[in-house]
C-alpha cells in the first residue's frame, strides 16, 4: 500500500488533449473519488496511473518512486473495470488466482490468498463457476476479489457500479467502502455519480475538461464549491446561480425557503414566482423565477413537505422567499469563488 | 361529403396474401438450397455408394452387386494405406502450419502501421488467386533446376550447388512442398478467422490481464487463444474438410508422386475411378473420407460446445 502522487499529468491523443495537467496527491489508505461528467478525462487519468496509457508529460509517483517508465505489471496497482473484465473461460477461482500466478507465487500460498479474498467478499460458494453463470452483483464481487487478492499498492476502480441496478448499487456502495476501510488500501474511484462520490469518498476531486476543479472532503465540495462548475455539478437539484452586480450569487435549493420559515439571523429576501411544485414524499421541489432577475432562469427550492403551508407556494403567485446570508455563496465574473461582492 | 376509404372492392382470393405468410415465404426461399443439395450432393453421393458396392467399370458398365468386396480389396492394398496416411499428414501438416502463420499474421495486422490496408488486401491474395495459377508458380519455385528457393539458399551461402534439394523429386520433400503450398493457400483464411476472434474480445478483459501482470506470452496463450478457440475451431473444421477432400494441389504439382509419396485420397479416387476407369474402386476410395471426416467434425463440434463461453 502506498501513496499515489501525480505532478502535472498531461495526455494528448493527437491534437485532442484528454488530461490537461492534473496534480493530485492521494495519501496512503485514502479513498479518493474522481468525479466528473462523461469525457472529462477521469478514466484516461486512471489508465495512466495503472500504466495502460502513457502520459504525454508529467510525473507519476507510487510509494514515493517515479514509475513513468515502469510497465503495468511491475506497478503493483490493481484495477477494477466498468464491465469487470473477468476472464470468461476461467472459473471464479482461476480468475481470482490469475494476478497471483503472473507473479509466480507458490501454489499453496495462492490457494490461501484466494480463500482469504473469497471469504472477505462472501463468494466462497461460487469458486467453481464461470463468470457467465454469475449475476451482476456476484461478478462485481469477483472482480473486487481479483483486484484485492494480491494486496495492491493502490486500488483503481473505474465506474464499478454502473452495471448494477439501483437497489444493488446502494448495497454495493456500502460494501466497497467497508472493504476499503478494512483492507486500508489506497483507493482511487472514478465515477460520474455524485451520490457515489459524496457517500464513499474521503475526499473528492471534481474534474472537468481534463483539469481538477476542486479537491476536498464531500462537505467542502458541497458547501464551499470552488467555482460555478462544481456548484452546479454537485447536488440535486443543482445550486441556483443568479447574476448580480457583474458576479454571481449561489444558493442551494434546500436553503431557499419561504420567508416565514426563517425566524432569526441575517437573510436576503427574494420575491419568488412559483410555477410548478413536485411532491416527492420526503421533500417538495418547487420551480419558479425570481423578481428582478432573468425571468427565464428556473430557480428551484427544496422544501420539507410537512412544514410548508400550501398557500405559501401556490403556483402562479409571487411569494416572499429568503436565503440565510451564512449559506449564500458568491462567484466572480469568471465563475471562481469570491468572498463577497 | 366525407370520403371514407373503401374496403378492397373485390373479395380477396385466398392466395392473394400468401407471400405474407412466414411459413410459406420461408419454404419458398429455402427450396432452391434444398433442391441444390439434393440434386448435386445427395444424388452423386448415393450413386457413389451404389458404385462402391458394384462391379462397375467404364469397360464393363454392369451394375452387378458385389457387396463389400471393393472395400476389402482396397484395404489390403499397401498403396492405399500409404495414401490414407499421406492424406492425414497433408491435412494436419498444412492446417497446423496455416494456423501458426495465421496467428502471427493476425497479430501483425492488428497493430496500426502505415500501409496496413494495402498489406491486408495483399495478404488475401493466396486465397483469391486461382489454385492452378498459384500452383504453377510454386512448381517453378520448387523446380529441380530453376528453383528460386535453391538459388537464394546458394547465394546466401547456406548450401552449395551440389547440396541443392530436389523438392519435388524427393518423397519427403515433395510432401513438405505440397503442405507448404496448401498452408500458404489456407493462411489468409486463418488470419481472417483470428482477426475476427481477437477483435471480438472485450478490451476490458485484455486490459485486466495487462494490469494483472500478464506479459505478452501469458496474455496471448492464457487469455486470447483460449477465448478465441471456439471460433478458430470452426475455421479449422472448414480447413480440415476442404483439405482432406482436396486433390487440386497434388494433381497440379506432383501427380501424387514421386512413387505415391504425395498421393492423397481425393487424388487416388480420381486416378482410379476416372482416369483408370475403375469406377467402383474409385467410389470406394472416396467413401473412405466420409467416416473419417464425420468423426473429426463431430468431435470438434462437441469440443466447441463444451468450450462455449
Amino acid at each position: 500500500m502506498a501513496a499515489v502522487i501525480t505532478r502535472d499529468i498531461v495526455k494528448k491523443f493527437g491534437e485532442v488533449s484528454a488530461v490537461n495537467g492534473i496534480s493530485l496527491a492521494v495519501p496512503n489508505g485514502e479513498f479518493m473519488v474522481l468525479l466528473g461528467p462523461s469525457g472529462c478525462g477521469k478514466t484516461t487519468f486512471l489508465r495512466i496511473i495503472c500504466g495502460l496509457e502513457k502520459q504525454t508529460s508529467g510525473d507519476l509517483l507510487i510509494g514515493g518512486d517515479i514509475v513513468n517508465d515502469i510497465p503495468p505489471r511491475a506497478r503493483g496497482v490493481a484495477m477494477m473495470f466498468q464491465s469487470y473484465g473477468l476472464y470468461p473461460h476461467f472459473t471464479v477461482r482461476h480468475n481470482i488466482a490469475f494476478p497471483l500466478k503472473t507473479q509466480g507465487i507458490p501454489r499453496a500460498e495462492i490457494d490461501k490468498k484466494v480463500e482469504w479474498a473469497s471469504q472477505l467478499l462472501g463468494i466462497g460458494h461460487l469458486l467453481d463457476r464461470r463468470p457467465r453463470q454469475l449475476s451482476g452483483g456476484e461478478r462485481q464481487r469477483v472482480a473486487l476479489a481479483r483486484a484485492l487478492v494480491r494486496e495492491p499498492t493502490a486500488l483503481l476502480l473505474d465506474e464499478p457500479l454502473s452495471n448494477l441496478d439501483a437497489k444493488l448499487r446502494a448495497s454495493a456502495r456500502l460494501e466497497i467502502k467497508q472493504f476499503q476501510q478494512r483492507v486500508g488500501v489506497t483507493t482511487i474511484y472514478v465515477t460520474h455519480d455524485q451520490v457515489e462520490a459524496m457517500g464513499m469518498g474521503d475526499r473528492i476531486a471534481v474534474i472537468d475538461g481534463g483539469r481538477v476543479r476542486q479537491v476536498g472532503t464531500p462537505a467542502e465540495i458541497y458547501d464551499d464549491p470552488a467555482d460555478r462548475f462544481v456548484a452546479t455539478f454537485v447536488g440535486t437539484p443543482p445550486m441556483n446561480i443568479v447574476a448580480k452586480n457583474g458576479g454571481y450569487l449561489g444558493f442551494r435549493p434546500e436553503n431557499f425557503l419561504p420567508k416565514d420559515m426563517i425566524d432569526d439571523g441575517a437573510f436576503t429576501e427574494f420575491s419568488f414566482r412559483v410555477d410548478r411544485s413536485e411532491y416527492l414524499g420526503s421533500e417538495r421541489i418547487v420551480y419558479g423565477a425570481l423578481e428582478g432577475f432573468d425571468s427565464s432562469q428556473v430557480i428551484t427550492a427544496k422544501l420539507p413537505p410537512a412544514h410548508v403551508a400550501e398557500e405559501s407556494i401556490r403556483p402562479g403567485e409571487w411569494h416572499p422567499f429568503a436565503v440565510r446570508n451564512g449559506v449564500m455563496r458568491y462567484f466572480d465574473k469568471d465563475g471562481k469563488r469570491a468572498s463577497r461582492h | 361529403m366525407a370520403v371514407i376509404a373503401e374496403p378492397i372492392a373485390k373479395p380477396a382470393s385466398r392466395f392473394r396474401f400468401i407471400l405474407d405468410r412466414r411459413d410459406v415465404l420461408g419454404a419458398v426461399f429455402v427450396a432452391p438450397a434444398i433442391l441444390y443439395v439434393l440434386l448435386l450432393v445427395g444424388v452423386p453421393f448415393l450413386m457413389a455408394v451404389y458404385y462402391s458396392v458394384s462391379a462397375y467399370t467404364i469397360y464393363d458398365p454392369s451394375w452387378r452387386f458385389v457387396g463389400l468386396a471393393n472395400f476389402e480389396q482396397i484395404i489390403e492394398d499397401p498403396v492405399f494405406l500409404q495414401t490414407l496416411s499421406n492424406t492425414f499428414i497433408f491435412t494436419f501438416g498444412s492446417q497446423i502450419l496455416g494456423l501458426i502463420l495465421g496467428k502471427f499474421g493476425a497479430l501483425v495486422l492488428l497493430r496500426p502501421f502505415p500501409g496496413r490496408k494495402f498489406v491486408r488486401a495483399l495478404i488475401i491474395l493466396p486465397w483469391a488467386v486461382p489454385v492452378a495459377l498459384a500452383t504453377v508458380a510454386w512448381q517453378w519455385m520448387f523446380d529441380s533446376l530453376y528453383s528460386v528457393i535453391n538459388w537464394t539458399l546458394i547465394a546466401l551461402g547456406f548450401i552449395t550447388r551440389e547440396q541443392a534439394p530436389n523438392w519435388l523429386g524427393n518423397p519427403d520433400l515433395a510432401m513438405v512442398s505440397v503442405i507448404v503450398v496448401n498452408a500458404w493457400r489456407f493462411f489468409p483464411f486463418a488470419i481472417v478467422i483470428f482477426l475476427a476472434g481477437i477483435t471480438a474480445i472485450p478490451q476490458d478483459v485484455l486490459d485486466a490481464a495487462t494490469v494483472d501482470g500478464a506479459g505478452f506470452w501469458r496474455r496471448n496463450y492464457q487469455i486470447i487463444v483460449p477465448m478465441i478457440l471456439p471460433i478458430v475451431a470452426i475455421g479449422l473444421i472448414f480447413g480440415i474438410v476442404f483439405t482432406f477432400t482436396d486433390l487440386s494441389i497434388v494433381f497440379l504439382m506432383t501427380m501424387g508422386g514421386p512413387i505415391g509419396a504425395t498421393s492423397v485420397l481425393g487424388y487416388k479416387g480420381f486416378q482410379t475411378g476416372i482416369i483408370s476407369g475403375d469406377v467402383s474402386h474409385g467410389a470406394a476410395i472416396s467413401l473412405f473420407m466420409l467416416p473419417v471426416l464425420l468423426v473429426v467434425v463431430v468431435a470438434m463440434l462437441r469440443f466447441i460446445r463444451r468450450r462455449e463461453i
